[in-house]
């Protein structure tokens, strides 16, 4: 199999005239210990027709599409609507660079500031930028961005962010840096986070709402951050904010706000593709704009006078700032962007605000079946959103083997994160899940439950 | 006369809406209710547009885009090869597509085959001992790598003593930015006579505080290195280690293995060599590849294969740096690589460092005489010209790339690397047939020739697309981020000129 598209015979016509009778003196600057002479022990070449069975045989073996998904934990199974990939699969999107030449990008471009104005709304925040690689990554730009404004170094974490996003965090960062709080699960209370909260400082990072799903209450966080001379921080889910009051808003004589507000957006318009790639999104205050990391596209004019859009303050950027650029970002997610924009664009006002209800209905609908099951509780009473915590009698592994019997994945084994929390199970029931599905759910729980 | 676009918020409006979710089939209960005392947003202001407008809007923004699938797109750095389609069709598959990274080693069998798979394969034909799929990106990919090098260097106790890493002046801008990050201190080095690395200030750069040196080979001349086996061996011997920018494999791939020019670790751009398309900017992948020394700090977690056969994701790996992404890398990415390079095989994967370097080469000797070749020795798959010839018709490197958008087919890169003047940076990639290059070439001869004749139309340019030439001052000083929300059903302005 090849993509290349020379013959022989153009193969001599282009070596005479480069002026060189063999090929291989092009390579003359290679030393000879370097070069290969047999080709890479790799297997192939296979044709579309061998390549469809092999990998269409190994997509099968992951069981991902015959059983009813309650998982969650960061990635949903929200409704993508077909005009999503009819769209953003046309090629003039998809195999396109990054819009370094305007004129002959305006498609990507124009996508990427309704993208930027659609999060913004979302978000409550005057800017959004173009993407970051997922949620994690982008906390953690956000989390750096806080310390180059503030000049401090340490973060206090606050209540259940996604540990996933914690461990990227301690990655980049040095671990004696982040602070969490409190030790044990649940939301942070106001006092525990301010004894935490000193000078030293350079933000707190809440999630909302948390890892296990439940709603907290942000404005005291903000102001308690904002008292010590940081930055707060929200790492929140998109389909939770066509709800929930936006975090980067400050009502009039009301509450401060959030200063960024970042998150994974893998829920608008695209599947959870076992992982990646995920969409981060990033938005501020526009006092932090010059300290953003990543693309923004700006409005501005032709030399006709019409409208158009092209990539501003690059010079904050790595290919032009180098060492001092604010990231070192430069491919970041945009085809998932202009999926999320396709999805917000088709969800729109009413759309958008009915996913988040019928999350909100069906997860309780599902959270109240549950508290008749013998065995079975609700360890956290605080309010909540897609998402809950089912504490089992048995571990949650079990009940999710006896779960894939009765064709449902029952939520996500939270001993995978904590041994403490092996009988914990995390349940996310979307808008796409059927009151029968969400019945036959329940159902499995029970056996699994008596199972014992 | 053509309505001006409009934005979707300028379109539509109450009643208006796109398509229906289902009634709620479970029994409902107010808000109120069941979120007690959380505050909920009073408005959302969304568009409000039926669903044909959306799709005509989308559409009418892809007939915007220049695309590789369209036209060439010789932009440097970047590898703007055919991206096969049937690779995008095997990531869509619902198994692959639907399968949750936390539904258990058991469960995702099939997609941990993929990640072993890409982390062997990958290993083979970078020469090293073991990947990471984790980082998402190029960028992503050097800062891992970076964090590798640091880690090794702690674990030496000579994690406060190296602290500076050396790049070269040619350098993506990506290297000083990822250095920056891990708290590195870049010392770039002046490139010698034939913009490679000059091994006098190599060695004078070097001592017991390097902690890397960063090279990308070929550099972004397109040029091989000639002496980096040197390099890589006076690195080590002041106890640095060596790090490969992969972005340019391309030029290497199934000829030369980077861990047999002394590299300690890479990262693999699979956006650019593997094909999977750049999408307007990403997503992309950015796995990293490392010597034996290195494999304890990599990220976790990566996929191996248990005493029975059966493939799971390892978390016990001590030594690692940690976690570098939410779940497990741009999985769907990985899968396009995977399809990309068993497609090719062997052989097929020699003949794309192959034709990629002789595109390259014959378009830069057929254009040698037109634009000034500043490097004239042979190049792999990419090469550099300078525009800075035709200055004395008041015309600069940028007129000649708005000019060549106007012939159907992408500007290169331009005004990188630094070290050129009026740089013009052509990376044909190996997919070209000699047709289009033979029409890439006549379109800069074409220009250059216009630039001689009559400089205002490449001044001017570009003429033939959706917009002429952008205002990018008023772009920056202006910062309009985002729409304006109260332009909601806004008549559409009709545009100034007729088309």
């Amino acid at each position: 199999m090849s993509f290349v598209g020379l013959t022989r015979d153009e193969e001599r016509r282009m070596l005479a005239g480069i002026g060189v009778a063999r090929f291989e003196e092009l390579l003359a600057a290679i030393p000879k210990e370097a070069l290969c002479e047999r080709p890479p022990a790799i297997p192939g070449p296979l044709s579309e027709i061998e390549l469809r069975r092999l990998l269409g045989d190994w997509s099968r073996e992951n069981h991902a599409a015959d059983a009813v998904s309650f998982q969650g934990a960061g990635l949903y199974d929200h409704w993508i609507p077909a005009a999503v990939d009819a769209l953003a699969g046309r090629s003039e999107f998809a195999t396109a660079y990054t819009p370094y030449q305007a004129e002959v990008a305006q498609g990507t471009l124009t996508a990427i500031f309704e993208f930027q104005s659609l999060i913004a709304e979302l978000t409550g925040c005057d800017v959004a930028n173009a993407s970051m690689y997922d949620g994690a990554t982008a906390m953690v730009e956000a989390v750096l961005l806080a310390r180059r404004h503030t000049g401090r170094k340490r973060v206090v974490v606050a209540g259940l962010v996604h540990p996933h996003h914690v461990a990227v965090l301690r990655t980049y960062l040095d671990p004696a840096e982040v602070t969490l709080v409190p030790e044990a699960p649940g939301l942070a209370t106001p006092e525990e986070v301010r004894a935490v909260t000193g000078a030293d400082v350079a933000c707190v990072v809440y999630q909302q709402p948390d890892f296990f799903g439940l709603i907290g209450s942000p404005h005291a966080l903000h102001a308690l951050a904002h008292e010590a001379g940081a930055l707060a921080v929200a790492v929140c889910d998109p389909i939770a904010l066509a709800l929930l009051e936006p975090p980067g808003r400050s009502p009039a004589d009301g509450p401060r706000a959030a200063d960024i507000v970042v998150g994974e957006a893998q829920c608008l318009g695209n599947p959870v593709s076992f992982g990646g790639p995920l969409l981060g999104f990033f938005a501020a205050h526009q006092s932090l704009l010059r300290g953003l990391p990543g693309r923004l596209a700006a409005q501005t004019v032709d030399r006709q006078g019409r409208r158009a859009f092209t990539l501003t303050l690059q010079t904050r950027e790595q290919h032009i700032r180098r060492e001092k650029a604010t990231s070192n970002i430069c491919t970041n997610q945009g085809l998932l962007a202009l999926r999320a924009t396709i999805y917000m664009g088709l969800l729109g006002r009413e759309g958008m605000r009915e996913v988040a209800e019928l999350c909100v209905q069906k997860t309780h609908h599902a959270a109240r079946l549950v508290q008749g099951i013998p065995g079975y509780r609700l360890p956290f009473t605080a309010p909540f959103f897609r998402e809950f915590v089912v504490e089992c009698p048995i571990g949650a592994r079990e009940v999710i083997e006896t779960g894939l019997e009765h064709g449902v994945r029952p939520g996500v084994n939270l001993g995978r994160f904590r041994p403490e929390w092996k009988n914990l199970l995390l349940v996310a029931v979307t808008e796409q899940r059927s009151r029968d599905q969400i019945e036959r759910w329940a159902e499995a729980l029970k056996q699994a439950g008596g199972a014992r | 006369m053509s309505a001006e676009r409009r934005l979707l918020i300028e379109q539509g409006g109450p009643g208006h809406r796109g398509p229906a979710l289902p009634a709620c089939d479970v029994p409902a209960r107010p808000l109120a209710e069941l979120l007690p005392g959380v505050p909920l947003r009073d408005e959302l202001r969304f568009p409000q547009v039926t669903e044909p407008e959306v799709v005509r809007h989308f559409i009418e923004l892809s007939t915007l885009n220049h695309h590789v699938d369209r036209g060439v797109y010789p932009l440097g750095s970047c590898t703007m090869k055919h991206n096969p389609k049937i690779n995008d069709e095997l990531a869509s598959l619902p198994g692959f597509a639907q399968a949750h990274p936390l539904a258990g080693d058991g469960a995702t069998q099939g997609c941990l085959k993929v990640i072993a798979t890409v982390q062997r394969l990958l290993a083979e034909i970078t020469g090293f001992a073991a990947v990471t799929t984790q980082p998402a990106a190029g960028a992503h990919g050097e800062l891992t790598g970076l964090l590798l090098i640091r880690a090794h260097h702690r674990a030496r106790g000579e994690g406060e003593k190296r602290r500076r890493v050396i790049v070269p002046d040619s350098a993506h801008g990506t290297n000083p930015a990822s250095v920056n990050l891990v708290g590195y201190e870049t010392v770039v080095i002046r490139s010698g006579d034939h913009a490679t690395v000059s091994l006098e200030s190599l060695e004078k750069a070097l001592d017991d505080r390097t902690a890397a040196v960063m090279l990308t080979v070929p550099n972004t001349l397109g040029l091989f290195e000639p002496q980096v086996l040197e390099v890589t061996r006076l690195a080590h011997a002041a106890g640095a280690q060596c790090y490969m920018d992969g972005a340019n494999l391309n030029a290497l791939v199934g000829r030369v293995r980077p861990g047999d020019l002394g590299f300690d670790v890479m990262h693999i751009n699979v956006h650019k060599t593997f094909s999977t398309p750049h999408g307007g900017g990403g997503p992309g992948g950015g796995p990293v590849a490392v010597a034996r020394h290195l494999e304890p700090f990599l990220p976790v977690p990566l996929a191996v294969s248990g005493p029975d056969g059966r493939l799971r994701l390892d978390w016990d790996r001590p030594q690692s740096i940690g976690r570098v992404h939410s779940f497990n890398g741009n999985f769907g990415i990985l899968v396009r690589a995977l399809a990309y390079i068993l497609s090719l095989g062997p052989e097929g994967l020699r003949e794309v460092s192959k034709m990629a370097t002789l595109n390259a080469n014959y378009l830069m000797r057929r254009l040698a005489g037109t634009y000034e070749l500043p490097h004239p020795e042979p190049c792999m798959h990419e090469f550099v010209l300078s525009g800075r010839g035709l200055k004395k018709h008041g015309v600069r490197t940028l007129d000649v790339a708005k000019r060549l958008l106007d012939f159907g087919v992408h500007a290169p890169t331009v005004y990188f690397p630094l070290i050129v003047e009026e740089a013009l940076m052509i990376e044909p990639t190996e997919t070209e047939t000699l047709d289009r290059l033979d029409y890439f070439a006549a379109a800069m001869e074409r220009i250059a020739a216009e630039a001689r004749d009559n400089p205002q139309l490449l001044r001017d340019a570009p003429h033939t697309t959706p917009v002429g030439r952008l205002d990018e001052g008023r772009a920056a000083r202006e910062l309009r981020l985002k729409w304006d929300p109260a332009a909601r059903g806004a008549p559409a302005r009709e545009s100034a000129t007729c088309r």
